[in-house]
């Protein structure tokens, strides 16, 4: 009997009705009443700050409780079939109540943003019945106890993440980027769910418990079976979090409205991957080949990202590969085995990159109302056009300033430790096996560049002088409270957010690790190993860390200053530095050799050769010939000739009789 | 007994009629050659009726009852179709032609 049962863990299921309900209504609203942005406001704000209280009770009981087991709720059966008996559970554990905190707590507070963001769009309602039906989805993904609720939610973030992105639909271009991030995320998905075949077939169990528990009996370790679940699983977790190769839907996903970029695409659903790994923690620990690969894929997402984000100018491209390049660190991570740290960044990452978003999207919607006010086209996402924004947009300057100095792991903001404990696991399992020392050296190369574009970013929107133009200044004005007090919240967060989880040798360091405990020890105990680096090196480390950081900004700060007058002045990128402005072309190398193709074998071999070919000829066109020629010879016999009509008639006679007497 | 004469006489007589209505072309004709079957059946009938009983001779009135009846019916068809296409040649009725 789990000490949660009959507490408020019962009411698990309203976490995720609230939201859902607060959909069905702003749904309904957005045909019916469209105009009606009080309701919608209150319905959705509402219904997501319901849940995070909620959640917040439920972790307060937990708190108390002490539970070394998952309590899980049982809603109704869900597929009774033969041998699977699959009911919609949810579970509540200290690993899903983290998760469940930060979906609501983060997502709050981009609906309150929101508020302010989206107020002159038409599409109000149908926004906030989006971004509600996205948290309930998200809810689901991240409570549910066996893969397959949890692919629900999994599923149910796709199809959001694809409504958003396309919000303004009518744009042919964020339309077809909306269109992009669901087709990539089908490859994963395709993975994903053939890691749940896998799991079917060889353990007979899909819920989390279950498979904790009889993975470890079944599956051998390192062996092929489970290899092959955790890469097929990790798969999915590269789709859905944007890492190499299926990382280039991410930047693209930002045509969507940038509380959206904040909410889906940095804080809460790219990371359902990291916490994938973490939920499945055993597999991937039995298996140190899938280990490998997991944290192989993120160091060099990491490095990869990071370096295309130098070269940016869309503020919000920015921060989009820079979301690419710190999931990286979190697979590093989970990875590694180190599920703590990766929930931990995590965490620290959604406040801070939700702030960074937020930030932007302040700043974005400065620039818009100048320029839709003076009737300019020009680009108010490019940083080319901005500049010296911190006197006009203070409040907006100085939070983002924090989670700046975050993001770059600056002592004692959340990024740094969180960032820190990634690259600490990593080196201190070299000790094993000399791979992690380069997934450390990637990871911390990855960590200067790091630095250097988000100073980047910094200079060329607040510092200098302003770019905009003479007629537009006038208008760039802070935006209003609704859209502040958020970025003020999650500016405390960001500051605060470390202390969930200091050092170890601090006192009262690493809580997070302790409280998630029960969560990693069976993958812990499944490794059969665990690593521990010593305190000389832990100190030396972050040092190294903090040098490496201050170089980057001190770096980025040298070198970009001068140039921040002419910033506006189109500058010809040669060599290297123009392949990297070009993303590396990869984008083009996947449509050369990916999307062209598979349209070329559509159209010429399944439409042309197949379709019309094959099923159309022979089967359709096919079974209509053989119809006519049997009726065909059907016509002959019908002469009209009675004489025929008779002969036949005499034949079929004599042949009746014929029968008959022998 | 004149039954096996009876009966060869029947056969001829069928045959002609059959023949009669796979060759000939005018309708009123064929109509004739059927009529000619079934006289050929009745003296089958009547022949064998010595040897076996009444039950022939009856069924001999019936078919003489349904054939005129039938003479009435298929001569007014004849007499429709001339009427409507000006001829009783079979060969030119082939209206049902697929």
């Amino acid at each position: 009997m789990s000490p949660l049962a009959g507490t408020l863990a019962e009411r698990v299921g309203l976490l995720i009705l609230l939201p859902f309900l607060g959909f069905l209504l702003n749904g309904a609203l957005a045909f019916l009443k469209p105009k009606a942005k009080g309701v919608v406001t209150a319905i959705g704000v509402g219904s997501v700050a319901l849940s995070f209280a909620l959640a917040a009770g439920i972790f307060g009981v937990m708190v108390g409780a002490h539970a070394e087991h998952p309590f899980v709720k049982a809603l109704w059966t869900w597929m009774p079939v033969g041998n699977l008996d699959l009911s919609f559970a949810l579970q509540v554990d200290n690993l899903s109540i983290v998760m469940a905190l930060v979906v609501t707590g983060v997502g709050s507070l981009i609906h309150i943003f929101s508020v302010g963001y989206m107020h002159e769009d038409p599409g109000y309602a149908r926004y906030f019945a989006y971004l509600n039906l996205f948290i309930a989805f998200m809810l689901t993904l991240v409570l549910g106890a066996s893969f397959p609720v949890l692919f629900i939610g999994w599923e149910g973030v796709g199809l959001c993440s694809y409504l958003l992105i396309g919000f303004w639909f009518t744009d042919q271009a964020k339309a077809e980027a909306g269109l992009k991030a669901f087709l990539v995320n089908r490859i994963g998905d395709a993975g994903f769910l053939i890691a749940m075949f896998l799991l079917w077939r060889h353990l007979g169990t899909l819920t989390f418990v279950g498979v904790n528990e009889a993975a470890p009996r079944e599956l051998a370790f390192a062996s092929g079976t489970v290899t092959a679940i955790a890469l097929l699983l990790f798969l999915g977790c590269a789709g859905k979090s944007a890492q190499i190769p299926l990382y280039t839907w991410l930047p693209d996903a930002m045509a969507g409205p940038t509380p959206v970029s904040a909410l889906i695409h940095a804080a809460t659903m790219v990371t359902a991957g990291v916490f994938l790994v973490a939920r499945a923690g055993v597999l991937f620990a039995m298996s140190p080949v899938a280990q490998m690969v997991v944290a192989g894929v993120g160091a060099l997402t990491a490095l990869f990202a990071a370096s295309i984000g130098l070269k940016q100018w869309d503020i919000k491209k920015v921060l989009a590969y820079s979301t690419v390049s710190q999931l990286g660190y979190m697979f590093v991570g989970v990875g590694t085995g180190a599920y703590a740290a990766g929930i931990f960044h995590l965490t620290t990452h959604a406040f801070f990159k939700a702030l960074l978003f937020l930030g932007s999207g302040s700043v974005i919607h400065a620039m818009h109302a100048a320029y839709h006010h003076t009737h300019n086209t020009k680009d108010a996402q490019d940083m080319r056009n901005m500049g010296g924004l911190r006197q006009l947009m203070p409040t907006t300057f100085r939070t983002m300033w924090i989670a700046w100095l975050a993001i770059a792991g600056i002592f004692p903001l959340a990024g740094f430790f969180s960032k820190d404990e990634i690259l600490l696991s990593a080196f201190a399992r070299g000790a094993h096996d000399p791979f992690w020392y380069l997934v450390w050296l990637v990871g911390v190369a990855a960590a200067l560049l790091t630095a250097y574009y988000m100073t980047r970013l910094m200079l060329y929107t607040f510092e200098g002088g302003n770019r905009t133009g003479d007629h537009e200044r006038p208008h760039l004005h802070e935006s209003p409270a609704v859209m502040t007090v958020p970025l003020i919240v999650l500016a405390v967060l960001t500051v605060a957010g470390g202390m969930i989880n200091l050092p170890g040798f601090l006192p009262g360091g690493g809580w997070l690790h302790h409280w998630l405990e029960p969560v990693t020890q069976p993958a812990v105990i499944a490794s059969g190993s665990e690593t521990h680096a010593s305190f000389g090196f832990e100190i030396g480390l972050m040092v190294l860390a903090l040098a490496i950081a201050v170089f980057g900004i001190w770096y980025a700060y040298r070198t970009l200053t001068p140039r921040l007058a002419t910033a506006a002045e189109p500058v010809e990128e040669k060599g290297f530095a123009r392949l990297v402005a070009e993303k590396y072309r990869v984008d083009e190398i996947y449509d050369t050799f990916v999307v062209r193709p598979v349209v070329w074998i559509s159209r010429n071999v399944l439409w042309k050769g197949v379709d019309v070919g094959a099923i159309d000829s022979a089967g359709v066109n096919g079974s209509a010939v053989i119809a006519r020629t049997l009726g065909w010879i059907g016509t002959r016999l019908q002469t009209g000739v009675v004489g025929t009509y008779v002969f036949l008639f005499v034949l079929g006679a004599l042949a009746v009789l014929g029968a008959l007497i022998r | 007994m004149l039954l096996s004469e009876s009966l060869g006489l029947s056969a001829l007589l069928f045959t002609l009629g059959v023949v009669g209505v796979l060759v000939r072309r005018n309708a009123i004709v064929i109509f004739m050659c059927i009529e000619l079957m079934l006289n050929a059946v009745n003296l089958t009938l009547v022949a064998l009726s010595r040897q076996l009983g009444f039950d022939g001779q009856v069924f001999v009135f019936f078919v003489m009852t349904v054939a005129a009846a039938e003479a009435a019916v298929g001569l007014a068809i004849i007499i429709a179709l001339y009427r409507h296409r000006d001829t009783v040649d079979l060969e030119h009725i082939n209206l049902l032609r697929g």
